[in-house]
């Protein structure tokens, strides 16, 4: 079966102001199956975003190819949902508006839109919260209705690039538990950036962890076998996903020195 | 503090001012009249002016000059800030060639402009608007460009990866985005439309505001210079209150500086 996303060789360069190039990623080679859930997993500024912006069609590599089921990617990738980091709603939209906006700009009626975004509001349990700008909206509440922004489209690849970092420990379970009940519904291929290993294991069926950067690279590629569906909280309490944790942290740390003694130690931009 | 009480000392700020105004103007300390009734009139004086005006209905005139002029600067601005804003935001090449000579043009104060234009378009109420829109468009320009320019690059990415074309982009994005930039400048491009239009009738008019002003001022009448600028004062206060009742309805999706803090 062809891959959904397939990563063949990438190379990622960045011109810098001053001169010269900084090698972001190189030889990052990563499939994605239809249906798959894999996380990356990486020291922070190692370039998993920059992967991700890649298979998004937002950044062009410079060598090798982004492939999205079988076609060469060589401009944004339609068949993609992208939920980003920071928030990316629009802040002059109501919540019911942000969620509409996307089939409202694919030729959809606006009523049609609007009834069915307030059906995907009410998927992600903002059903009364329609008419709230973002403003208004918690910060999980917020990522929220990002998610619904994506999903209503129902693209075949979802992209996320630590979509719940920003929120507090107790929101951050509550999303991953939704999100892996709307993805377990029509399983799309999701590619998952993340910097924590316990959310990666615990959502994905691939964790692939990246070394620190410049010139990041995919140093290992696990299986994760725990059973389907999942809980986040209760299967953190699983023995296998000890094991699975310890075997990976064990590669992991190493990278994470790394960067850590790069950075000098301060808290580097999450490129 | 409570309204009520906010409100009675706000009133008592006004009345003091007033008092002393007329004790000073009317009775000598000391065998020295420290408010010369010649320069300061008093505000008995001032206000039968302004009871005279509306009772007569000479006011209205000018009122409606002003407010004609103040509305013509700031529509004609406004459109041109907008479209100028938006040309220069989005094509950074013809922004940096038009760059020196928009900060010459901003640089210069207006009010030597004035000349010329009445020159150009006489004494009328065009060469009045023309004055405000030197003074609004560059507010509106410089505030669109920067709405266009500071559009979230996280907003922007995620309205492409939403499937938006670039006439999607204008309308979802850059175009709201730009608007809300220039209705936070509303007060001072409202404001500017309005000193436009008085300066240039205190510069050469034939009705207005600035021209009563001027007239009085012309012939010693210092009640009646108080009296304009009274009048003045509570024109801009009633603009200013209609401005804040536009913007609260524009900008709902705003968070106040209140929420900001909480």
């Amino acid at each position: 079966m062809v891959a959904a996303v397939s990563l063949q060789h990438v190379d990622i360069v960045f011109r810098l102001a001053g001169g010269g190039e900084y090698r972001a990623v190189s030889e990052a080679s990563l499939d994605v199956a239809d249906g798959e859930f894999v996380a990356i997993v990486g020291p922070t500024g190692c370039g998993k975003s920059t992967l991700l912006n890649a298979a998004a069609g937002l950044l062009a590599p410079a060598t090798g190819d982004v492939r999205i089921f079988g076609e060469r990617l060589a401009a944004l990738n339609r068949q993609a949902g992208y939920l980003f980091q920071a928030d990316a709603l629009f802040p002059w939209k109501t919540a019911l508006e942000n969620v509409a906006i996307g089939l409202e700009i694919a030729g959809t009626a606006q009523t049609e839109a609007r009834s069915r975004a307030r059906d995907w509001l009410g998927r992600v349990g903002l059903a009364n919260f329609g008419d709230r700008y973002p403003h208004m909206l918690s910060g999980g509440q917020r990522k929220r209705v990002g998610l619904a922004q994506v999903l209503i489209r129902d693209p075949k690849i979802l992209l996320m690039d630590e979509p719940f970092g920003p929120l507090d420990a107790q929101t951050r379970q509550i999303m991953g538990n939704q999100l892996l009940d709307l993805w377990s519904a029509d399983r799309k291929a999701v590619l998952f950036v993340t910097h924590d290993l316990e959310e990666a294991i615990a959502l994905s069926d691939r964790v692939v962890i990246m070394s620190a950067g410049p010139a990041a690279h995919i140093i290992g590629d696990w299986r994760i076998p725990l059973v389907r569906p999942r809980d986040i909280a209760e299967i953190k309490l699983d023995p296998a996903f000890h094991d699975i944790h310890r075997e990976i942290w064990d590669k992991l740390k190493t990278e994470v020195m790394k960067g850590y003694v790069r950075t000098g130690g301060g808290a580097g931009g999450d490129v | 503090m409570s309204r009520v009480s906010l409100t009675a000392l706000q009133v008592l700020v006004g009345v003091v001012a007033l008092l002393l105004w007329h004790l000073l103007s009317t009775y000598p300390v000391f065998g020295v009249m420290l408010l010369p009734p010649f320069f300061f009139s008093n505000p008995v004086d001032v206000a039968q002016r302004i009871v005279k005006w509306f009772v007569e209905g000479t006011i209205w005139k000018h009122l409606w000059v002003t407010l004609t002029e103040s509305a013509l600067a700031f529509v004609i601005g406004s459109v041109g800030g907008v479209l100028v804003g938006f040309w220069f935001a989005r094509k950074p090449v013809v922004a940096a060639v038009f760059d020196p000579y928009v900060k010459m043009a901003n640089a210069l104060p207006r009010v030597v402009l004035a000349p010329i234009f009445t020159l150009w378009l006489g004494l009328g109420i065009w060469s009045k608007v023309a004055l405000g829109v030197t003074l609004v468009f560059f507010i509106v320009f410089f505030n669109v460009y920067q709405g266009v320019k500071e559009v979230s690059q996280t907003v922007l990415a995620n309205a492409r990866m939403l499937g938006m074309s670039e006439r999607q982009l204008m309308r979802h994005v850059y175009w709201p985005s730009a608007l809300s930039w220039m209705f936070s400048s509303l007060h001072t491009s409202v404001g500017f439309a309005v000193v436009g239009a008085v300066v240039g009738e205190y510069l050469g008019a034939a009705a207005g505001l600035g021209y009563l002003i001027q007239q009085a001022e012309g012939t010693f009448d210092v009640a009646g210079v108080f009296a304009g600028m009274f009048v003045l004062a509570a024109f801009v206060i009633v603009i200013d209150a209609v401005v804040t009742l536009a913007e609260t309805r524009l900008l709902v999706w705003r968070p106040t500086a209140a929420e900001n803090r909480g």
